[in-house]
């Protein structure tokens, strides 16, 4: 089962290796992985979504809770959450094609932040699906480049991972 | 405030981490820090013939006392030199500060000579590691580095320092911070009550107990409450290879060893069990054989201050995290107070049950294998001599093999912390180097490395440091030509086909050769005279002596799970199935 982990940790040297070095070295999976610091500059904010089955996703919690580094760990999928991803891609664009993917993007309520006689480049925000969806909404013959943030993720309400 | 080094630094902060000596080998990017240490007298060097076992040998003196080991390397390959011990300590949890010398800070990345990153190649293998950029941090980096180590779950931590943050021109002030805090670390200091209550209801309904127990009571210091809980309950108690002494061995609750080659009573005891207590052990594959069949009837209690033990390969139905001294204290104040008593003919049936199978295939009950003859040595009744000659009070460290399960098996450890073997990462040249740690940290005792004539050779040039360092280890060799072990699995599982588990006569002579360093070299060829040259071994209290003992060269250990099996599933003999 897909699972999104977020993970709060000191800001130093060295500690995403060893949050990466965790999961190749006990044969875990990371799907996506996004990292940056937060409003406290010495801290760290990671989500990572992963999958497997309750046991290992146990396992992952309390591994990534045992690295000296980390502050606190949370399993977002555990209850009500909020995730986001946010895509670019430059799609090619020519005659015909410029109204029917300006249509696509306004269904998909992204917006097209760059353009030229050939191609759109394409920012869209949403969950994981949306963002599956918009791809082969476009179809695959004329995307020319993507690149995708991985998930950040908030717990509903007021919940919140801090010190 | 005063004003010190880098290098003087790292040496006054080793001193005040309670040091006193420290194991390892210079080069380019340590000799400050061996400079700092020609100046002082507080810390003492002992130099070593290969960094693997400098490492080994603070992993000795922290398993012999409970202390936090400490050596330093140099960069490049005294670093990757180091890691095999490392890793030895970090699969059996031992607390260990490792530093290491480092390329000056502008050099680093840059393919420097002697530079390797040691953060990165020891990252899977330590606990946490540091790299220090700046010389004013090497004190608290220290003071963390051992900490961390030595707290929670130990284990070792590697500190790395440039060679240019060691500058004895460049000052600055030294503070070594009385108190750690580090916010993102807080070990677990007590068990959750309502967990220890549940548990207490279980082993109480018990009518089939065990305690299984491991390293983690060693390390722990709870030997005293565990046995102190046993006797209370009158409960079995089983202990893994690493956590032998935890439960005294000559005690008639005692079963022994449990696992791979764990005694029939153990594993049987394991497999029928209503309750295990498992405390402070892992269920590694060694002990559990197939995990989807291991003690099928069995409600697991599980105390380990480390959470991802819990639940890891068999589901726990009772998780304590935290450590084994404080739970078990616990636990043994909840069974004063209770009101509901043990099944006392249960758990008397239980006994007789146990006692029948210690007749029927124990070790202990009288001897399984063919008795030594002549020139026929057979290497279990070696190791019963050496538990005679030394009244069962020697610190006993091993290499990785067939004498290793003989040892386990065959020698009573009734204190913790005299069993000083590579458990969990099985690494051959363990054994002298280690046994060097235990002897400078206990000079008046009895010093005995059970060994064989393949895992000796893989560290035997520390014949030397024990020469310089008068280290009067006594050695144990228990030859019988060939990588014991190996051939036994060869033989049962390899229609003898010995592929490389023999050497085809190109043994040293051990005895000329320990006599080439200045030790003592005796031969044993017969049995009639293994208890006198025992006796004679033991008797030269201040010198190295290597007794090279002929053994039978076709002796299996047994018993020995069957795989894939349940804990009961065991061969007895070359011949006998459970």
């Amino acid at each position: 089962m897909r699972r999104i982990i977020s993970v709060l940790m000191e800001n130093e040297p060295g500690s995403l290796s060893r949050v990466v070095g965790l999961f190749s070295q006990r044969g875990y999976n990371i799907d996506t992985l996004t990292v940056a610091p937060t409003e406290d500059q010495t801290l760290s904010r990671l989500t990572m979504t992963t999958h497997g089955n309750d046991q290992v996703i146990e396992q992952i919690t309390k591994h990534l809770n045992k690295l000296i580094d980390v502050v606190k760990v949370v399993d977002l999928t555990e209850g009500p959450h909020i995730e986001r991803e946010l895509m670019l891609l430059k799609v090619r664009a020519s005659d015909a094609q410029r109204a029917e993917i300006k249509r696509c993007v306004d269904i998909f309520r992204g917006q097209i932040i760059d353009v030229n006689t050939n191609a759109y480049t394409v920012q869209i925000v949403g969950n994981s699906d949306k963002l599956d969806a918009f791809i082969q909404a476009v179809g695959d013959a004329d995307i020319l480049e993507l690149v995708r943030s991985g998930v950040s993720g908030l717990a509903r309400g007021e919940k919140s991972l801090r010190l | 405030m005063e004003l010190l080094s880098g290098g003087d630094i790292v040496v006054r902060a080793l001193k005040d981490a309670g040091v006193k000596h420290i194991w390892g080998y210079p080069g380019g990017a340590a000799l400050h820090i061996y400079d700092a240490l020609f100046k002082q007298q507080d810390v003492q060097h002992i130099l070593v013939r290969h960094e693997q076992a400098a490492v080994h040998a603070a992993d000795g003196h922290s398993r012999s006392t409970g202390e936090v080991g400490a050596v330093l390397v140099t960069s490049g390959p005294g670093a990757t030199n180091a890691i095999t011990g490392i890793a030895t300590a970090y699969m059996d949890s031992i607390p260990m500060v490792v530093i290491s010398g480092q390329v000056p800070r502008e050099k680093i990345g840059g393919d420097a000579f002697q530079e390797t990153d040691m953060v990165g190649i020891s990252r899977p293998i330590v606990k946490h590691s540091f790299l220090v950029t700046d010389a004013k941090d090497i004190a608290s980096v220290i003071a963390k580095a051992f900490y961390i180590a030595g707290t929670g779950r130990p284990g070792p931590v590697v500190v790395d320092i440039p060679k240019d943050v060691t500058d004895p021109n460049h000052r600055v002030p030294y503070e070594y911070p009385e108190k750690i805090k580090i916010r993102s670390y807080q070990p677990t200091t007590k068990g959750h009550s309502g967990q220890i209550k549940r548990a207490i209801k279980t082993l109480l309904a018990a009518k089939r107990p065990v305690i299984y127990s491991g390293g983690g009571v060693v390390l722990g210091e709870a030997s005293s409450q565990l046995t102190e809980l046993a006797k209370l309950l009158n409960v079995p108690v089983t202990n893994t290879l690493m956590g032998l002494g935890a439960y005294p061995g000559t005690d008639r609750q005692f079963l022994g060893m449990l696992g791979m080659h764990g005694t029939y009573e153990a594993n049987a005891a394991m497999h029928h069990a209503d309750v295990i207590l498992a405390v402070g052990a892992r269920f590694d594959d060694r002990v559990t054989n197939t995990p989807n069949k291991f003690c099928p009837s069995a409600k697991i209690i599980h105390i380990d201050v480390d959470p991802t033990s819990i639940s890891k390969t068999v589901a726990i139905d009772i998780p304590i995290v935290g450590p084994c001294d404080a739970v078990l204290q616990e636990m043994i104040a909840q069974v004063e107070r209770s009101s509901s008593q043990l099944d006392e003919t249960a758990i008397a049936e239980w006994w007789t049950q146990i006692d029948e199978w210690r007749d029927r295939h124990g070790i202990y009950s009288k001897p399984r294998h063919a008795p030594s003859e002549g020139n026929i040595i057979k290497p279990q009744d070696v190791i019963k001599t050496l538990f005679k000659v030394t009244n069962g009070d020697a610190y006993v460290t091993s290499d990785v093999g067939q004498h290793q399960m003989f040892a386990a098996q065959y020698y009573l450890f009734d204190k913790p912390r005299r069993w000083i073997n590579s458990g969990g990462l099985g690494t051959m040249g363990f054994g002298l180097p280690a046994a060097m740690g235990v002897q400078l940290a206990h000079p008046d005792a009895a010093v005995a490395c059970v060994t064989g004539e393949g895992s000796i050779q893989m560290c035997i040039q520390e014949l030397s440091t024990c020469t310089q360092y008068g280290l009067p280890v006594k050695i144990i060799n228990l030859n019988n030509q060939a990588l014991g072990m190996v051939r036994q699995w060869q033989d049962m599982q390899y229609s003898s086909r010995y592929s490389s588990s023999l050497y085809e006569d190109s043994l040293p002579d051990f005895v000329k050769l320990a006599e080439s360093y200045g030790h003592v070299g005796i031969r044993v060829t017969h049995f009639d005279e293994l208890e006198e040259k025992m006796a004679e071994c033991f008797s030269l209290k201040d010198r190295v002596v290597f007794m090279d003992i002929c053994v039978d060269r076709s002796e299996h250990v047994y018993p020995m799970h069957v795989a894939p099996g349940s804990m009961r599933d065991m061969w007895l003999s070359k011949t006998e199935r459970t």
